[in-house]
């Protein structure tokens, strides 16, 4: 096992150095000079040389990135200029934000996306079914960032239930002593429980609307996986064998549709990071998709460089992760590096 | 049917979760903070809390004129509506006690008991280092302080602890104003060196992530594109006390949700709006907005004299008349701010900048123009705009392309990104764009010298070159520097007429500032850098 997952991390060793070579030649395309950019409204020719000099953007490409590397080596992602800010320290503080906010998310579609898949694929037909049909076209027709807005507009706006769409917190609460980097945790830890009911409240919008995003694709595969598996010998098998329809279609057939939804989950994962950026901006979360945007729009290097690593890592070992947890729900699949 | 079931069931929920966080809003501790604070929300927030920082941004000016004090300040008048107003002419000692302006030279002497935060006194020595790193620093502060002819430190003489002299360069009227803007801030000089290296003697990086100033607020607490909270200085002897004690400023990206807790209460002040938002707001009474137009600011169509077509005077007149400003004013303003056309045909040139040229949309009277140039049959050209500032700019040239198309010129929109906008003014290649242009210093002959004048700043941005209008513009220079009248409102009058008929730029309309609040907060001021001073508000 161990050594498999260190085969598997070696073999990410060569995507890893491409990720950094493309990432740092393909923000040098970007259009833009963040000299002129960041030399200010008021800046004269010689402005903007003094501060190219100052970002050391004057020096050959090939220097540059031989500096960057070096850096990097040395656990240095640099200064984002738009934030002022270290890149390193920005993405250990925001990335806690997004994934909080994506894993519950992801957990509250789970939630309801596989039962709803698999009482769809039981009842073909009837209305479960056709429920499931409605909310995963609905679901993944309506553009996150409309979802929210409209989440907003009825829940915060109208009804007054929600709090402000201000971010991770209240605005006079303050953030508990991070711990993990998850409010929700570190508020129970620091058994700060108004906090946490904070943190928990300006969750619970932007948790479900990512979450009605999500609910499609991972419904839609529940039920398809289910009925591929329904239909197969081993089931009829079972229940000619006359075990309880729960027992055939828990222990027997989800378990072996289980393997194509965890695929799907995991790409569902890494979209959901893409689309938080949208959900970010909406709710105010101080996450790591509005932070790349950001970087982005002012050709500011090192964050959108950073992101990318930081993104290029997660993804390796996520599908680690899921690689592993095939292992687990089905043993014949093979760990091979 | 079962959709609408779903949509119930998710409401349900939703509610239920987020009821158990009710009672908190009701606590008296929560209550009590609130009333003390002030939460501004806004779309940017500051990248660095140093006006001398390398590419520091405009939020982030904001953060130091609340945190620091300057030598001087402007007086307030009442503005347009009767909004306190900064008077241009008439200036105050911040952290001076008194100051007197001789004939080369200006003596400040500071009050003996003001205090950095850190309790250190604030001395003239504090002053010199901190002009001295404003004209010493490069970038943007530098720029700023040359535009006031204040570009060495031999200027700043300390005489003693508490007297520090200014000498000028040449008479220069915008001298003394030069030094009541953000950039001529007073640092904590013995805090900084300590926090300086070699690399950075200045102490750029330190400034950077904290304040280290005398100033009315400090911050307390940053976390750049999420918040600043910043506490008052209640030691502060350069005016009397704030009244807020805490102002919290968030970061909402959505103008849409900054608008809602503008409505619902929950945040007290917003600027950044879409100007129908604003429009809409003013008109349903439940917040005050203050809309003010920008002092010397104008939004403008540009056209690069250097290339055909646009170097021939007739064809940017006809240009002119067949702009469609009053739609622009309706429909992308949403008549929220000054025309800047249409002036009546004997209406004497005023000497004031901005005011309204005496162009119209007259469509046959610009085709006359462009037959008579050469054009019968039109052209085509791009008009290109800032993206970061679509909200305006993007109908706006919608607009001004429906109406080119009526006399024949084509134009295709040019998108830029924001990134990329001052590269491209920089190039000077564009045919046609639209920008805006704000001088903080309220001076015609200013705005003109950025403008209009053949040294060809980026604000040139036309690449317009010419004799007589340099020597006009020197002309008012040095006739306000001396105080000759008369030789001055002949200049003044002459730059803006030559402006007008040679028309390489068109201006649009002058644009407001607007900013939305509470009812219950009161003492906004207009300031010529357009950001908020806290040192006025009051809430309740």
């Amino acid at each position: 096992m161990l050594t498999m997952i260190g085969k598997r991390l070696m073999f990410a060793i060569p995507s890893l150095i491409g990720v950094v070579i493309v990432t740092f030649l393909l923000t040098r395309a970007l259009p833009g000079d963040p000299a002129a950019y960041f030399a200010g409204p008021a800046a004269t020719k010689e402005a903007v040389e003094q501060i190219r000099k100052k970002l050391g953007l004057d020096r050959p490409l090939i220097e540059q990135f031989f500096r960057y590397t070096n850096d990097l080596a040395h656990g240095d992602f640099g200064n984002s200029l738009t934030t002022g800010q270290p890149v390193a320290a920005e993405i250990r503080n925001r990335l806690p934000a997004s994934a909080e906010l994506t894993l519950l998310g992801l957990i509250v579609s789970v939630v309801i996306a596989i039962p709803l898949g698999v009482l769809a694929a039981t009842r073909p037909g009837s209305w479960v079914d056709h429920l499931c049909r409605v909310t995963t076209t609905a679901g993944v027709s309506l553009p996150v960032f409309f979802t929210g807005l409209v989440l907003v507009y009825v829940f915060y706006f109208r009804l007054g239930w929600s709090p402000a769409p201000l971010g991770r917190l209240d605005v006079f609460y303050s953030a508990p002593p991070t711990v993990t980097g998850f409010y929700l945790i570190d508020t129970l830890i620091a058994r700060d429980f108004e906090a946490f009911r904070s943190a928990l409240s300006q969750l619970i919008l932007p948790a479900t609307t990512l979450a009605i995003f999500s609910l499609a694709p991972i419904a839609r595969m529940t039920r398809a996986s289910m009925l591929a598996v329904l239909a197969s010998e081993f089931v009829r098998t079972a229940r000619a064998s006359g075990l309880s329809p729960a027992t055939v279609i828990v222990t027997y057939a989800f378990r072996n549709a289980m393997l194509p939804v965890i695929t799907t989950l995991s790409m569902v994962f890494s979209f959901l990071l893409g689309a938080n950026v949208l959900v970010e901006k909406v709710f105010a979360w101080p996450g790591i998709g509005s932070y790349a945007v950001e970087a982005l729009i002012s050709s500011d290097f090192a964050p959108v460089q950073g992101f990318v690593l930081t993104m290029a890592v997660m993804y390796v070992l996520l599908n680690l992760v899921i690689d592993i947890l095939y292992g687990v729900i089905d043993p014949r699949v093979r760990l091979e590096g | 049917m079962k959709r609408r079931d779903f949509l119930k069931s998710v409401s349900g929920l939703a509610a239920g979760a987020a009821l158990p966080a009710m009672p908190s809003v009701i606590s008296t501790a929560y209550a009590d903070a609130r009333s003390e604070t002030l939460l501004i929300v806004s779309e940017g927030g500051p990248n660095n809390l140093d006006i001398h920082g390398v590419g520091t941004n405009v939020p982030g000016y904001e953060v130091s004129w609340n945190c620091y004090d300057r030598l001087i300040s402007h007086e307030m008048k009442s503005g347009p509506g009767g909004v306190p107003y900064y008077d241009r002419d008439k200036f105050k000692g911040e952290l001076a006690e008194e100051f007197r302006i001789d004939d080369m030279s200006v003596t400040f002497k500071l009050r003996k008991n003001a205090k950095f935060h850190d309790g250190a006194p604030v001395t003239a020595k504090d002053v010199k280092w901190s002009l001295d790193r404003a004209v010493s620093v490069g970038g943007f502060p530098t720029f700023q302080m040359s535009a006031g002819s204040l570009t060495k430190p031999e200027q700043f003489v300390v005489i003693d602890d508490y007297t520090v002299r200014v000498d000028f360069l040449k008479k220069d009227k915008l001298t003394v104003p030069d030094l009541a803007v953000i950039v001529p801030c007073i640092v904590n000089s013995e805090l900084v060196k300590k926090n300086a290296s070699e690399k950075d003697p200045w102490g750029l990086e330190f400034t950077k992530q904290q304040t280290a100033g005398s100033g009315a607020y400090k911050v307390t607490k940053w976390t750049a594109g999420t918040e600043v909270i910043m506490e008052r200085n209640d030691d502060w002897v350069c005016g009397p006390l704030p009244k807020i004690k805490r102002v919290i400023w968030r970061m909402v990206p959505q103008a849409g949700n900054r608008r809602a807790l503008l409505e619902r209460g929950d945040a007290d002040i917003s600027y950044e709006l879409p100007n129908k938002d604003f429009q809409e707001m003013k008109a349903n009474g439940k917040l005050n907005v203050v809309s003010l137009p920008f002092s010397n600011g104008i939004q403008y169509i540009g056209m690069n004299v250097t290339k055909p077509p646009f170097d021939n005077p007739k064809v940017r007149q006809a240009v002119a008349y067949a702009l469609p400003y009053q739609k622009i004013i309706d429909a992308v303003m949403f008549g929220l701010a000054n025309p800047m056309f249409g002036a009546a045909k004997d209406k004497p040139t005023e000497v004031a900048w901005p005011q309204p040229h005496k162009y119209n949309t007259d469509m046959d009277k610009a085709k006359a123009l462009l037959a008579e140039a050469g054009y019968a049959n039109g052209f085509e050209t791009t008009i290109s705009f800032d993206l970061n500032f679509a909200g305006v700019n993007e109908p706006l040239c919608v607009l001004v392309q429906e109406s080119l198309a009526q006399i024949g010129i084509k134009t295709t929109i040019n998108k830029v990104p924001g990134a990329n906008w001052r590269t491209e003014l920089n190039k000077k290649e564009m045919p046609l764009f639209t920008n805006v242009f704000s001088g903080w210093l309220d001076y015609p002959e200013y705005f003109f010298y950025w403008c209009y004048h053949g040294n060809n700043s980026v604000f040139n941005t036309m690449s317009y070159k010419s004799a007589e209008m340099d020597k006009l513009i020197d002309g008012a220079r040095t006739a306000a520097a001396i105080g000759d009248k008369a030789t001055y409102d002949a200049d003044v009058k002459g730059f803006v007429d030559l402006a007008f008929t040679d028309i390489p730029r068109i201006p649009l309309y002058q644009p407001f500032v607007n900013v939305a609040m509470q009812k219950n907060i009161s003492g906004y001021q207009y300031w010529f850098h357009r950001r908020l001073d806290y040192r006025a508000l009051a809430k309740g």
